[in-house]
């Protein structure tokens, strides 16, 4: 039950919270640019769920048994058992999403190529999505252990897949208004988010 | 209203076009349609053979306020010194609030009039709400300056840039008050901002269960003199519009009765927080947050709940637009101020914040519902 109840606090946390988009910020370019159309930007968010679900944890075993020092010593030989690798996190970090992406890719466009169509662009697009490299660093700063970062990678990308939803309809819906020219587009979009994300705030400071 | 009609005829030809004052149009347009319904007839489908325009239904809305503001007004006073006059406390609150309300309808109807001038439409009518609305809900002690700034932005922001009333995503009083809220914490929260007295400090009574520690949050409120009558009467600290359960009550039933607001949202956050305080309360035995003890009715009367329920979330504009849409919303809306209110120890107000959301979501209940139904018309006909 203890357990249990972790897990759901730290996926309300990275959901709501601490949300990846709406809190931290990252991930805007891909934010403001798909969220113009509904049917993408939920196959983009469905992506990132997916794609963060994968890279997390994977990044997460990579950093504890390649990076950190120390972390070569299960191999037991002397001479790297004090190595310290950390130097490379982000440029390994990189290199396992572009991977896990092009991976996730393949399988897809194997064995089920519906969805591959209809993601499209986009699932190359993850591998340089800020969103994605942050979660893996965020996973390494507050130190979660591997069950936590599986849970983390899953809810932070529905805590994208929500924002990027939620921002799409309020595009589509305001399809009808009647925004200033110069604000039309990206200047909208931007507002937007800052209004949405002040709403978000009430969340802000909750502690579970 | 003869003479009137003589002046607003006679003044007609400048503001009509070639006229000097041609620029100007909507300020006449403005105070024609105020005092007289309007000659013209819908130009634009859909056509609604029916007398209530906009801004009939926006002064319902006003009018349904009104008992809610002078029991506020009233209330003031009676919080300073509970042994004057009604009369005397009456006179007390209108000298605390008539400054912000004077603020928040010069500096946002002088917004409107910019943006009606320049991008040529309408001044708009739902600013009757929103600026009424404005000083019923912050603290009758906010600087002049931050309710110009906050009304500022919340008409800005919030309305004009979206192309003005009807287009809007977030209810600009709402906006307003949570830039209040982020920007200028201090001024807008804590306990001395609740009494016009300088250095009389009240919590409001929401402060109070949520700031108790050994005892649950009821058991806080009976401890320091709240009983349920008082706080659904209303004789509590608390911003002017939001104090009196009952006064606002008499305004729902106005706005229902002429159907100017939706009964369905506010019986659908009635049901989301009955039920989110039931499970709260079950919970209330294992966790020291004195916020899950509180019962529904509790969740009821105190702090910003009902207003917000009877006239900020029913908002036809910020709200969902299908009556599935209208049950969907109200509920998270419901729910969501029970968890904000309880799990949140930095906002113990979470009404406001709450509807925030939930105008945040509603073009997503929407779009669902829509493509549902949707979905359903294409597989009846496709036999």
């Amino acid at each position: 039950m203890d357990v249990l109840s972790h897990y759901l606090s730290l996926a309300i946390d990275s959901i709501f919270i601490q949300n990846i988009l709406l809190a931290s910020f990252l991930g805007m370019c891909s934010f403001l640019a798909i969220s113009k159309k509904v049917e993408t930007s939920f196959g983009l968010g469905l992506a990132v769920i997916f794609v963060n679900g994968i890279t997390v944890p994977m990044n997460w075993l990579i950093h504890k048994y390649l990076l950190v020092p120390g972390a070569l010593s299960w191999t037991g030989l002397a001479a790297v058992s004090d190595v310290d690798l950390s130097f490379l996190t982000f440029i390994t970090f990189i290199a396992t999403i572009a991977a896990m992406v092009q991976l996730v890719e393949m399988i897809l466009d194997k064995f089920s190529p519906t969805l591959y169509q209809a993601l499209g662009i986009f699932l190359p697009l993850i591998a340089v999505n800020c969103a994605i490299l942050g979660s893996s660093l965020f996973m390494v700063e507050r130190n979660y252990n591997f069950s936590e970062s599986i849970v983390y990678g899953v809810s932070a990308g529905f805590g994208f897949f929500l924002a990027i939803t939620t921002m799409a309809t309020i595009r589509y819906k305001l399809k009808y208004s009647n925004v200033p020219d110069g604000l039309k587009g990206l200047g909208i979009a931007m507002i937007l988010t800052g209004l949405i994300s002040m709403a978000y705030m009430s969340f802000s400071g909750i502690n579970l | 209203m003869k003479f009137f009609r003589n002046i607003l005829d006679k003044a007609a030809p400048k503001f009509e076009k070639g006229g000097k004052l041609e620029k100007y149009y909507p300020i006449y347009e403005m105070a024609d349609t105020f005092m007289f319904t309007p000659a013209d007839v819908t130009e634009k489908g859909p056509h609604v053979r029916d007398s209530v325009d906009l801004k009939r239904s926006m002064i319902i809305v006003v009018l349904a306020m009104l008992p809610a503001f002078f029991f506020g007004l009233f209330n003031i006073g009676y919080q300073e010194d509970a042994s004057r006059s009604i009369i005397e406390n009456m006179l007390i609150g209108l000298y605390a609030t008539l400054p912000i309300l004077l603020v928040s309808y010069g500096v946002g109807g002088l917004w409107e009039v910019i943006f009606a001038v320049v991008r040529k439409h309408e001044i708009n009518e739902g600013f009757l709400v929103t600026g009424f609305l404005i000083p019923m809900i912050v603290p009758p002690t906010t600087p002049l300056w931050m309710v110009a700034v906050a009304t500022s932005f919340g008409v800005v922001i919030g309305k004009e840039i979206f192309g003005g009333t009807g287009y809007n995503i977030f209810n600009p009083a709402l906006v307003t008050r949570a830039f209040l809220f982020f920007a200028y914490p201090s001024a807008i929260s804590g306990d001395s901002v609740w009494t016009i007295v300088d250095g009389v400090s009240k919590a409001t009574p929401l402060a109070v269960a949520a700031a108790s520690e050994d005892v649950g949050g009821v058991t806080a409120l009976i401890q320091n003199n709240y009983s349920f009558a008082e706080l659904f009467y209303g004789f509590v600290p608390g911003s002017i519009g939001e104090t009196s359960t009952l006064a606002i009550l008499i305004g729902a039933f106005i706005l229902i009765i002429t159907k100017v607001a939706n009964w369905r949202i506010m019986a659908g956050i009635m049901i989301g927080m009955t039920g989110i305080a039931l499970l709260t309360n079950l919970l209330a035995g294992v966790s020291t947050n004195p916020m899950m003890d509180l019962t529904p009715q509790y969740h009821f009367v105190l702090g910003g709940f009902a207003f917000g329920m009877v006239f900020m979330a029913t908002d036809p504009v910020s709200a969902s637009q299908c009556d599935a849409g209208r049950w969907i919303y109200g509920i998270l809306v419901g729910a969501l101020v029970v968890v904000i209110r309880s799990m949140n120890p930095a906002f113990p107000e979470g009404m406001m914040l709450a509807i925030l959301l939930g105008n945040a979501f509603s073009p997503m209940i929407d779009y669902i519902i829509v493509r549902k139904h949707i979905k359903r018309r294409q597989n009846r006909y496709a036999q």
